[in-house]
């Protein structure tokens, strides 16, 4: 089944209540790398969201809803995280235009789009141990999904499972972008926060279509 | 090892004592009471959260606005007044602020004659910098960016994000914002900021780790007898961590490579800029100051002018960072100039 309004509604409180579960530990991971703000930042942004959804117009669409989190998150995050997600969200609110539901290729294609925003502002390749990391699997495996004539759940499944192991496989590398990089040889063995959370935003994503299928 | 033991009188187990009400209003508490202390000189706005020079917007003169994460004061709003800033943009602690602020201070100073950014170079605060610029100029503001980047603890700027900006940063501030002062173009007050940072070259260290308010955690652990070389100004590190040596001998680790880089040469005429991170005493960084001198005249570097003592910080951090800047007789004249703001005042 293709996802409209309720699901793009349910994946902002789900991305709101993942990021407020692991603010510690996304603060954790920015600490041993960065400077430590990337939990409390993310909070700050998804919880200023989460009111502004109550005010949403009736005959909103999926794209209203991911250009009032971006939007938000630009005006409250700060950080490099704040234009980098905020960016993705407002490219990919532009990717799914003015469309009530989206389908598999619809969802992969909002993936991209929000992924370029990232490299685009970031200018960040894979292997520079950021969010592309979790981001470039994501979209690939969500790209291969679609084309397998996946749903739209089946899609935010395969993105959210290669975003883990994107996430995970951040930890060997040295950082060359981002604030890690300073510590050169030394951001080696420790997670990307910036990968971490892109990795729970789009199993929230996921969650929320199987939620919609089940319904 | 564990770095609470490195932070002195934080034992384990204990909960770090800090002045402060609730960890998430520490910035808009502190600013409201800059604001009121220094209501001369000028105005705050909570919402969103910027200062603004007390005469802004002043018909005809560049506006100079700058910003980052909280935890660096005096930096920057200490540095708005005459002669200097006519805003600063306050984030959270150590986290740039978001684009809203940034664009309202660039409105609020915008005197018709164009507004200089001046933005250290963090990830962050360039991405929301360029942002906001963006947004002026879709409002019709004329806006430059200058991004100070003078940091040597960095090494090599293709597999990183570039050189800090730091220390230098306050003296790219009040040398830009005399010649905006004297009445120079956008294009002349970033011209001349921009050699202002190519001519200087900044390295610091940390003996302890700070303690980001709402971590309630040092950012960064260090043992007993450790201290870091080469951070940047959240205490992030740079090159390595050796033991503790000697005051001559930590000056020497970060003169070598400042005079390395430019090069500093024999007769060449500098400001020599000892900058403490906020929880190092003025007669330790005399001390080190009296080092510098010593190896700056050795290999006949004229020390010109001088700046001591806290103006660009990281929290409670000890540590200090020294800065280089080799002048000429412009910048000479500029840093000479009259300034009145709420960390650096003299001529007026």
């Amino acid at each position: 089944m293709a996802l409209d309004i309720t699901w793009a509604v349910d994946w902002v409180r789900r991305s709101a209540a993942v990021i407020s579960e692991h603010r510690v530990e996304l603060l954790t991971l920015d600490r041993e790398i960065g400077d430590g703000d990337h939990g409390e930042n993310m909070d700050r942004g998804f919880q200023a969201v989460l009111p502004k959804l109550d005010d949403l117009p009736a005959g909103s669409t999926p794209g209203d809803v991911l250009k009032l989190v971006a939007t938000t998150l630009i005006s409250t995050v700060g950080g490099a995280a704040g234009p980098l997600y905020g960016t993705a969200y407002l490219k990919g609110a532009v990717a799914a235009g003015p469309a009530t539901s989206l389908d598999g290729a619809a969802i992969a294609a909002l993936l991209a789009a929000a992924r370029d925003g990232i490299v685009t502002r970031g200018k960040a390749e894979p292997g520079d141990k950021t969010m592309i990391d979790a981001w470039t699997p994501a979209v690939d495996a969500a790209e291969a999904a679609a084309n397998d004539g996946g749903s739209a759940a089946d899609v935010l499944a395969a993105a959210a499972d290669a975003a883990r192991s994107g996430a995970e496989a951040t930890e060997p590398l040295v950082a060359r972008k981002g604030r890690a990089s300073y510590l050169g040889e030394r951001s080696a063995g420790h997670r990307d926060p910036g990968a971490q959370s892109t990795a729970l935003l789009l199993q929230a994503a996921a969650d929320a279509a199987n939620a919609a299928a089940g319904a | 090892m564990h770095g609470r033991a490195a932070c002195g009188s934080h034992g384990e187990g204990t909960s770090v004592k800090k002045i402060i009400n609730d960890p998430k209003r520490v910035v808009d508490e502190s600013v409201a009471g800059f604001g009121l202390a220094h209501a001369d000189l000028v105005r705050v706005a909570l919402d969103p959260i910027h200062v603004v020079r007390a005469d802004a917007p002043i018909a005809g003169k560049v506006g100079i606005v700058s910003g980052g994460g909280s935890g660096h004061e005096p930096l920057h709003a200490g540095y708005v007044g005459f002669g200097m800033l006519d805003a600063a943009v306050p984030g959270a602690v150590f986290t740039s602020p978001t684009p809203d602020p940034i664009l309202a201070a660039t409105k609020a100073v915008d005197g018709g004659a164009g507004v200089l950014h001046i933005v250290k170079n963090y990830t962050g605060d360039v991405l929301n910098f360029e942002t906001a610029a963006d947004l002026a100029a879709a409002e019709g503001i004329e806006v430059r960016a200058v991004v100070t980047n003078d940091d040597v603890a960095v090494k090599d700027s293709l597999y990183t994000a570039g050189r800090r900006g730091v220390a230098g940063t306050v003296l790219v501030e009040k040398i830009a914002g005399a010649a905006a002062e004297r009445g120079d173009s956008l294009e002349e007050v970033a011209t001349i900021a921009e050699r202002v940072n190519a001519n200087v070259r900044s390295m610091g260290l940390a003996l302890t780790p700070c303690i980001v308010p709402h971590a309630g955690e040092p950012s960064f652990t260090l043992a007993e007898d450790e201290i870091e070389i080469g951070i940047g100004i959240h205490g992030e590190p740079g090159r390595e961590r050796i033991k503790l040596e000697p005051a001559d001998a930590l000056v020497d680790r970060l003169l070598g490579p400042i005079l390395e880089d430019l090069p500093f040469e024999g007769g060449d005429d500098v400001l020599l800029f000892v900058n403490g991170m906020g929880g190092t005493p003025l007669v330790e960084l005399y001390l080190a100051y009296r080092r510098a001198a010593e190896v700056l005249e050795e290999r006949g570097i004229t020390i010109a002018r001088s700046l001591v003592g806290n103006f660009i910080t990281a929290l409670e951090m000890q540590g200090m960072s020294i800065s280089v800047l080799r002048l000429d007789d412009e910048m000479i004249a500029l840093w000479d100039a009259p300034v009145q703001t709420a960390a650096l005042r003299w001529g007026r």
